[in-house]
Formats: structure tokens, C-alpha cells, sequence
């Protein structure tokens, strides 16, 4: 079983941005799951979505404790959130940021976590550039389909379509393709999948 | 359902009835009447409730084509027709709960439409179970505009759990929560109460009425209107309690009359939020006339006579007059019976 | 057909293939979504005839489903929490008139203090209401539920309550298998009243009943619920025929055959717990679990053989009633009386504590050792609870104890679980 804990703010499609990834490994024939962190949080608050991902049922209900991924959509809350915490040894780590690694204060990080399950991309920037609005969900798991190879784009290209809906959904696609492209130009192996 | 009615069991107005054409006679005179609040039921002597929901009834049946639901709040009404298995009631009936009736009404009127039935619905209640307990359910139906005529028969205060005060309860009046003694020496407070016609207007509801146990005719004739509009109606009946106002049954006519004639209870209708008509008094009869028939306002006229309180009240008459020009000519199209 | 879609979503998509004449609508976390979903459905047309009234407030939810039902209509509405128990007196109405309205409820702690999250607070403070109570374990199985729980109310004209758990069902995104509609109108016919308002044949419905018929309404409640008890495996067994699928019935023993340790459980927490026991069965531990899927009736008989071979009994349960302890393990108590176990009750998950494999496997670990006490409190902050009764010791005006203990607690939004 794959887990992967989102952290975002609310309004940021953090919910939305685990759904979509549940539905693209159901695409692609896997069980998955995701659910929100159940808060009444407003606009703005520090929250988290769940998604688990299995080749088997998945009956497990409780939150995710111990992720082998997480998807940071805020990088403002590295320094609120203890964002990290049951993170695998060799987890996953997205963070959506124009600034570097050692600009996040992330430098020791560095030291422990092997770097290639490590990657940065403006999420944002590339959310505003093709969808005209800072909503870097659909970019950010374009980034994690290159980083982990776990999904692949076409089934994260359904999903998007499954949540989105006309232009607005080939607009999020466009944004989840280029950080495919940046993630995957970054990292040192090249693309794992 | 036909049910031959004695000749006996036709109202007072028969005879009169005789000069008027067949479609000018009270539903109640014809012998073919629906009689859907059967004899038989356990309302005490005098009973205005029993004696304005048998005339509100058949009205509505008759305006139906007996094709009509009724459902009812708690209260006397309930309690005193369905001492099962001798149920009174000739129509399909249904009581669910003390607050819900509105609500219950709703569900009625949205499963005829969802059949493709034209099956009329008909809610009734007293004062308690409208104008307090009952009140968010009977907003909601307002606000919804559903296809339900609501009935309130008001006797001013809770009759079936021994006479304590309801909202519609007229300051100074004696209930069992509202003793005369101590604290409140003259009653049920002044300045507090809701007027439900009014609330109902302001939902612009198609159609708002106040009716009388004294005027019956004119009951049944906006009863009979109110049937012919679809969407939310409210018709809000004075029905004088002989036991809760410690009053002579014999006298429940004449008090709905007096309180008329006093200007205590105006009566009115309005449609779409604006008053439309009301029925007109030929002369004011002072306050008193009606309150010494009651023992619930017997404390006013003990020594010494409270004159401040009965002035006050007689304010509040004098107000309703003013507010609903009740000494101009009566504008009613539902017909103007002699008083 | 197989979906990627929010329970909620899902559960309405099951409601409206029950072809629903009236439904109801009063907005309240978490059921919100089912609701909006319905509302959506009508709108577009899918769900026809059908009416979708919104209402000012549960008690006039479940009154105009009990208006609709009475005049013949297929009614629903759904609630959860506070919702609940202001429609609490309709509750009891709607069975007392024995109307076959279905309810979901998205099972949602009672304030105060005021809490959104899940727990079975709501639904078990109606367990004596005479609505039968169907615990969904998970998504899927709240599909299923609701189709033969229309089904189930309509042949013994008795109102049921489908459960889900807030949020954690309601809210998650999973695979479910949703059925086709001739499928479920193959399942489920259309409604035919026992007792109708029409003007055609006019019956008085809601009489007063007096001392000397009242208690034989009431028997004859019981007596209903005690033919639901045949009726449930019968209809579940019928819908795994036609659908395939293994959804509801009383209860599901999970490798409980031969096992020392069973634990019980109501709802999707039944899921983490098979977790667990996989696990540590696969350890050597003799553990397995019973997930009681309907709680009202309560089956007592099915309850107690699954349970007669077993060493001990732990009822997990998201649920308490003060001042006594288990509510769920009264009943399981009750189911084997006379077998001398030691039945324990873990009060676990109020107000959306997430029950964790971690805590669970402790927990089962001091069962297997026969250290559990009669009543435990699974993850209680011991700490807290002592800081806040030596606050009151300490001074008579010790204020709002909620607020105390957010105080000590600290601050939520920074912490994971």
C-alpha cells in the first residue's frame, strides 16, 4: 500500500487534489482511497487529504501517519505544520515552491533524504501561467506522476477531466504536464517510471 | 361517503337559506353536506373549535369535491374527534405530532402532486400548535408557498392541557399560567402575543383571513375562496373556549359576536401580503360588554374594577378599528351577513 | 457499474435508483453531500416523478417524509448529529405509525461541547426508537444498504435508518461497484402502502391510544422487528443473488471461527480492526472480529453463537453512555449472558478520535494477555482529564471544562493526528 499525505490551505484544492489522484490510480485498475482531515476549516487554515493507493481493497480507515509521500502545496507551513512527521525513510517529498531547497531552510534535510525522492516546482506560478489562477493542485500531481512514476499522465489526464470539466480541465492538464516536464528534467535519474 | 344529514342537524341559518338560491345557501343547510366532523365526538358543550371545524370542513370538502386530506395538530381537536375506534372523522385523516402539521402537509400535498393526484390538502390546529409550537413548521410551509390550506382555530390558549397561556392568549386574560395573584395581578401581560394573520401576510402568501364562529356564513365563504388558490392560505378562526374563558356554553356564540363587534378580533383578508377586504361593525360595543361575560377577566371587575387595565384593553380595540377600518364600509366580497 | 466516487455521491446515486417520490432536505454536516447530490439529480431530471422539498429544519424533514409517506409517496431524508435529535420526536412518530421511510444518517458526534466529526452518539440515542439501524462498513455496503433497506422498510411498513459514518465513509473517495437500474427494480418493487390517506376509502390515522390498546401497537412494533430478524438475511441473501455481492445481513464474523479474542464493532472501524487482526493472527494471536451490521433489532442469537466459543469479548465502540459505559456492549453483553465471558468495553473514536492500527494493536495485545479492564477509554489524554479535575479541586470557579482542555491540549492545526 502506497500512502500520501497532502498539506495545503483551505481553498487551495487540497481534497480535490487527493480525489484526483484517486481516481487516476483507479483508472489505472489499483484500489485507492482518499479522504479530507474531516476539519470545518475555513479559507486559509492549515489542512490535509489522505489517498492510499493498493492493488487489494483497502480497509484501512485511519488517517495517514505514516506517508510514502507528501505533497506540500503551501511551503508556509514548513515552519507550522510538523509536515514531516511518519514520513517513510525513503519517502517522497513535493514541495510547491520557487524557491530552492536551501531557500526553504530545508538544507539539512538534504543531509538525510536521499535527493532524488526530493523535488521543488513552482506550482503556482505554472497554475497561473495556464490556468490563470494560483490553484497548484492539478500541477503539483503532474510533479508527483514524474517524481514517484506511481500514476501515469494519461489516467491523471482522466482524472483531471473527471473533476474539471472543458476548458478549465485541458487548462489544469496543460499546467500538470509542465511540471511533469520539470520534475522530470530535474531529477537526477531521469524519469523512475 | 354520503351521508344523509337530519333535518335537525342543518344550521340555524335554514330557514333563511330557503330565500337564497342553491348556490348562495350554507354548505351546512344542504342535507348532502359531507358532515366530515361526524356527531358523535367528545367536545365539551359550547365548543366553538367542534362548531367552526365542522362548518371550515365541509366548506373545504365541498370546494374539494370530497377529494381532500386532512391533517391535524395535538390538541382538542384531535383528542376530542378520534377517541378510537369512534373516530368523527368522514374524511382521510392524519395527526402526527403537536409542532409538525404544516410540515406533515407539505409531505401530504407533495405526494398527491408526485402521483398526478389533485387531491386537496387541508392542516388544522389550535392556537397552541400554530401560533407557538407549530409556528417554524407553518413558517416553512408559508415561505415554501405548498399547496396547503391551514386552519387555525383560536381559542386563546392551551384548552387541551388545562388552559395555560399561549402567545395568543389576550393580555389580562386568567389562564393556569397566568393567574391573577402576585407579580401579575391582572393576568397575562400586556404587550406581548404575536398576531399570526399578520406574520402570515408578511410571507405574501396568496391568501391570509380571519374568520368567526359568528359569522359562519362568511366562514365558509373564505373557506370556499381560499379553496379555489393554490399555493400556502391561512384562514385564522376566533372559537370561543366556554370552559378555558369560564364562559356559559350558550354564550359562544355571542362572544365571538361581541368580540367582533368590540374590535378585539378583526376580521380581515388579504391576499398577496395586502389587505383586501374586512368586514365592517355596524356600531363598537365597548370592551367591557365583552369581557364581563368571562370569568378569565372576572379579576377586572372585582373591587376595586381595574379601569386602567379595562382601558387598555379597550386601546387596543379602539386600535384595531383605526388599523382595519372596521367602522367603514365592509369592503368583503365573501358575503355580509346580519350580525 | 465501477466508480471512483465520494460515499456520499454514491449514496445518492443509490437513493435515486430506489426511483424515491419525495425526499426531503435539511443541510447539516456531514450529509450535507448526499443531499446536494440528490437535489442535483432531481434537478437535471434523472430521478423522476420526484419531489425535492427543502425544509426550515430537520423536525419538518422527517414530518413532510412522514406527510408523503402516509399519502403512499416513497419517502427519504437524511440527517446526522443535532439533526437527529431535533427530529428526535418525528422519530418516534414515523415508527409509532409504522411508515417505511428511509433515513440516512452520517453519523456525527452530539454536542455539547459542538463537534462535527464522527462517533455513533447520534443514531444509538435512537436505538429504542423502532426504526431498524443498518451500520455500513463501507462505502459499497452503504449502496447495498440503502437499496434493501427501502425494501426491508416497505415489506414490514417499518421506517429504517441506514448509518455511515461521517466523513470517514461520507467523505471518502472509493471504489464502488454502483448498480444498474433495472437491476434494482428487479430488487425492489414499487411501494405498495399498508395504510393509505385517500379520499376513496377515508382512515384515521394517529388516533389517541388509550391504556387499553397501547401496549399491543407497541408489541406489535417489537414483533415487526423480531420478523426483520428472518427478513434481513433473507433479502441480503436475495440481493447477493441478483448482485453478486456479499452486502448486509445481521452480522459478519471475520476469522472468528476459532479465535480466544473477538473484537465488535458497528460501521467502518471494522475495516482497521480486520487489519489488525490479519496481522496479528498472522502472528499467532487467536483473534478475529464480529462486525454487527444491524443493530435494531439486535440479533441475539447470531450475536451469541458467533461469540459462544470465545474467551473473551472486546466491543470497540464510538459510543457512551454516561454514567454506565458501553451502549453496543450492554447489548452484546445480554446476547451472551449465562456463557460467562468477560465482556469489555473500549469506548473509542468520540468526537472523531482516529481509532489507529497502532492503538488497536496494543489494545488487542493487553486483551490477549487478559489485562483489559471491564471499561477502558482507547487514546483518553489521561494527562489532560487529571490537569483539568485538580483545576476543579483547586477552585469552585473553575470555568467551561471544553475550554480547559483545548487549553491544555494546545494548538490543533499543527499537529497531524
Amino acid at each position: 500500500m502506497f500512502q500520501v499525505r497532502i498539506h495545503g490551505r483551505g481553498g487551495q484544492g487540497v481534497v480535490t487534489a487527493a480525489e484526483m489522484l484517486s481516481i487516476a490510480a483507479f483508472v489505472e485498475g489499483k484500489h485507492s482511497q482518499a479522504f479530507p482531515s474531516f476539519g470545518s476549516e475555513r479559507m486559509g487554515a492549515p489542512v490535509m487529504a489522505f489517498c492510499r493507493i493498493d492493488a487489494k481493497e483497502i480497509r484501512l480507515r485511519e488517517p495517514v501517519l505514516t506517508p510514502d509521500a507528501l505533497i506540500i502545496q503551501d511551503p508556509g507551513l514548513l515552519h507550522q505544520v510538523n509536515l514531516f512527521e511518519g514520513l517513510a525513510e525513503r519517502g517522497y517529498i513535493l514541495i510547491n515552491s520557487n524557491h530552492s531547497l536551501s531557500e526553504l531552510g530545508l538544507d539539512t534535510f538534504l543531509q538525510t533524504h536521499p535527493g532524488e525522492r526530493i523535488s521543488v516546482i513552482p506550482a503556482s506560478e505554472l497554475a497561473l501561467k495556464y490556468v490563470g489562477r494560483p490553484l497548484p493542485n492539478a500541477a503539483l500531481l503532474g510533479g508527483f506522476s514524474a517524481l514517484t512514476g506511481l500514476i501515469q499522465m494519461e489516467a491523471l489526464q482522466t482524472a483531471i477531466r473527471q473533476k474539471f470539466s472543458g476548458k478549465i480541465a485541458e487548462q489544469n492538464i496543460a499546467a500538470a504536464q509542465a511540471a511533469f516536464a520539470q520534475v522530470q528534467a530535474t531529477l537526477p535519474g531521469g524519469n523512475p517510471c | 361517503m354520503e351521508t344523509t344529514i337530519k333535518f335537525y342537524q342543518t344550521d340555524t341559518f335554514t330557514v333563511g337559506n330557503r330565500l337564497l338560491s342553491e348556490q348562495e345557501r350554507s354548505v351546512q343547510a344542504g342535507m348532502q353536506r359531507t358532515n366530515a366532523l361526524n356527531s358523535g365526538h367528545r367536545a365539551c358543550q359550547g365548543c366553538g373549535e367542534a362548531l367552526g371545524a365542522r362548518f371550515a370542513v365541509d366548506a373545504a370538502m365541498r370546494a374539494a369535491g370530497n377529494d381532500l386530506i386532512a391533517c391535524n395538530a395535538t390538541g382538542c381537536l384531535e383528542v376530542f374527534s378520534t377517541p378510537y375506534p369512534e373516530s368523527s372523522w368522514q374524511l382521510p385523516w392524519i395527526h402526527s405530532l403537536f409542532g409538525n402539521t404544516p410540515a406533515v402537509a407539505t409531505g401530504v400535498a407533495a405526494a398527491q402532486r408526485v402521483k398526478g393526484k389533485t387531491t386537496r390538502v387541508l392542516a388544522q390546529g389550535g392556537d397552541g400548535g400554530t401560533t407557538d409550537i407549530g409556528f417554524g413548521c407553518l413558517s416553512g410551509m408559508f415561505e415554501r408557498n405548498d399547496d396547503v390550506l391551514y386552519i387555525c382555530y383560536d381559542n386563546e390558549a392551551y384548552m387541551n392541557t388545562g388552559v395555560q397561556r399561549s402567545s395568543a392568549t389576550p393580555p389580562a386574560a386568567r389562564t393556569a399560567t397566568t393567574v391573577p395573584i402576585g407579580q401579575h395581578p391582572n393576568g397575562n401581560v400586556f404587550g406581548k402575543g404575536k398576531n399570526v394573520p399578520l406574520i402570515a401576510m408578511a410571507h405574501e402568501i396568496p391568501y391570509v383571513a380571519t374568520a368567526s364562529v359568528a359569522d359562519l356564513r362568511d366562514l365558509e365563504a373564505k373557506v370556499t375562496k381560499a379553496m379555489a388558490i393554490h399555493g400556502a392560505r391561512y384562514i385564522h378562526i376566533h372559537v370561543p373556549c366556554p370552559l378555558g374563558w369560564g364562559a356559559d356554553p350558550a354564550h359562544t356564540i355571542k362572544l365571538a359576536r361581541l368580540a367582533i363587534e368590540s374590535g378585539l378580533f378583526p376580521v380581515f383578508e388579504a391576499e398577496h401580503g395586502e389587505i383586501t377586504g374586512h368586514r365592517a361593525i355596524r356600531a363598537q360595543v365597548p370592551v367591557e360588554d365583552y369581557l364581563k361575560l368571562q370569568k378569565r377577566f372576572a379579576h377586572l371587575f372585582r373591587n376595586p374594577k381595574q379601569v386602567a387595565v379595562i382601558a387598555q384593553l379597550q386601546a387596543i380595540a379602539d386600535r384595531n378599528i383605526r388599523r382595519f377600518k372596521l367602522l367603514e364600509k365592509s369592503s368583503l366580497n365573501t358575503g355580509e351577513a346580519a350580525v | 457499474m465501477l466508480k471512483q466516487i465520494e460515499g456520499s455521491q454514491a449514496i445518492a446515486e443509490a437513493i435515486g435508483l430506489c426511483r424515491p417520490e419525495v425526499i426531503c432536505a435539511y443541510p447539516i454536516t456531514p450529509q450535507t453531500h448526499i443531499v446536494e447530490g440528490l437535489g442535483q439529480m432531481v434537478d437535471r431530471g434523472e430521478i423522476q416523478p420526484c419531489e425535492f422539498i427543502n425544509v426550515e429544519s430537520e423536525f419538518a424533514a422527517l414530518s413532510v417524509a412522514i406527510g408523503a409517506s402516509a399519502a403512499g409517496a416513497r419517502s427519504y431524508t437524511a440527517t446526522a448529529s443535532q439533526g437527529l435529535l431535533f427530529m428526535a420526536e418525528a422519530v418516534y412518530n414515523a415508527s409509532g405509525l409504522g411508515l417505511p421511510i428511509v433515513m440516512t444518517i452520517g453519523n456525527r458526534a452530539i454536542g455539547a461541547p459542538i463537534n462535527i466529526w464522527n462517533d455513533h452518539q447520534d443514531s444509538l440515542s435512537m436505538r429504542d426508537s423502532g426504526w431498524i439501524q443498518l451500520y455500513a462498513e463501507t462505502n459499497q455496503e452503504a449502496v447495498d444498504l440503502h437499496i434493501q433497506a427501502f425494501r426491508l422498510a416497505e415489506e414490514l411498513s417499518v421506517p429504517v435508518m441506514v448509518c455511515v459514518d461521517g466523513f470517514i465513509l461520507t467523505h471518502a473517495y472509493e471504489r464502488v461497484d454502483i448498480p444498474a437500474q433495472a437491476q434494482v427494480d428487479a430488487y425492489l418493487p414499487p411501494f405498495e402502502p399498508r395504510q393509505l390517506l385517500d379520499p376513496i376509502h377515508p382512515v384515521t390515522i394517529g388516533a389517541m391510544v388509550g391504556p387499553e390498546a397501547f401496549m399491543e401497537v407497541r408489541y406489535l412494533a417489537h414483533y415487526k422487528q423480531m420478523q426483520a430478524l428472518g427478513l434481513i438475511p433473507e433479502l441480503a441473501e436475495e440481493f447477493q443473488q441478483q448482485f453478486g455481492r456479499d452486502s448486509g445481513d445481521l452480522i459478519k464474523p471475520y476469522r472468528s471461527d476459532d479465535a480466544d479474542t473477538i473484537v465488535v464493532a458497528l460501521g467502518s472501524v471494522n475495516g482497521t480492526i480486520k487489519d489488525v487482526v490479519d496481522e496479528l493472527c498472522d502472528a499467532g494471536m487467536s483473534i478475529g472480529s464480529l462486525a454487527i451490521c444491524t443493530y435494531r433489532p439486535f440479533p441475539h442469537k447470531a450475536v451469541r453463537s458467533a461469540l459462544e466459543h470465545a474467551k473473551r469479548i472486546v466491543v470497540v465502540e464510538k459510543s457512551l453512555a454516561i454514567g454506565i459505559g458501553g451502549i453496543v456492549a450492554t447489548d452484546v453483553q445480554m446476547a451472551v449472558a449465562g456463557l460467562h465471558k468477560p465482556v469489555h468495553t473500549v469506548v473509542a473514536g468520540l468526537g472523531g478520535r482516529p481509532i489507529t492500527r497502532d492503538s488497536l494493536r496494543k489494545l488487542f495485545h493487553r486483551a490477549d494477555a487478559g489485562h483489559l479492564e471491564r471499561l477502558e477509554f482507547l487514546d483518553l489524554k489521561h494527562d489532560v482529564v487529571h490537569e483539568e479535575i485538580a483545576r476543579m479541586e483547586a477552585a469552585r470557579r473553575s470555568g467551561p471544562i471544553a475550554e480547559n482542555i483545548l487549553h491544555s491540549v494546545g494548538t490543533v492545526a499543527s499537529q497531524i493526528r
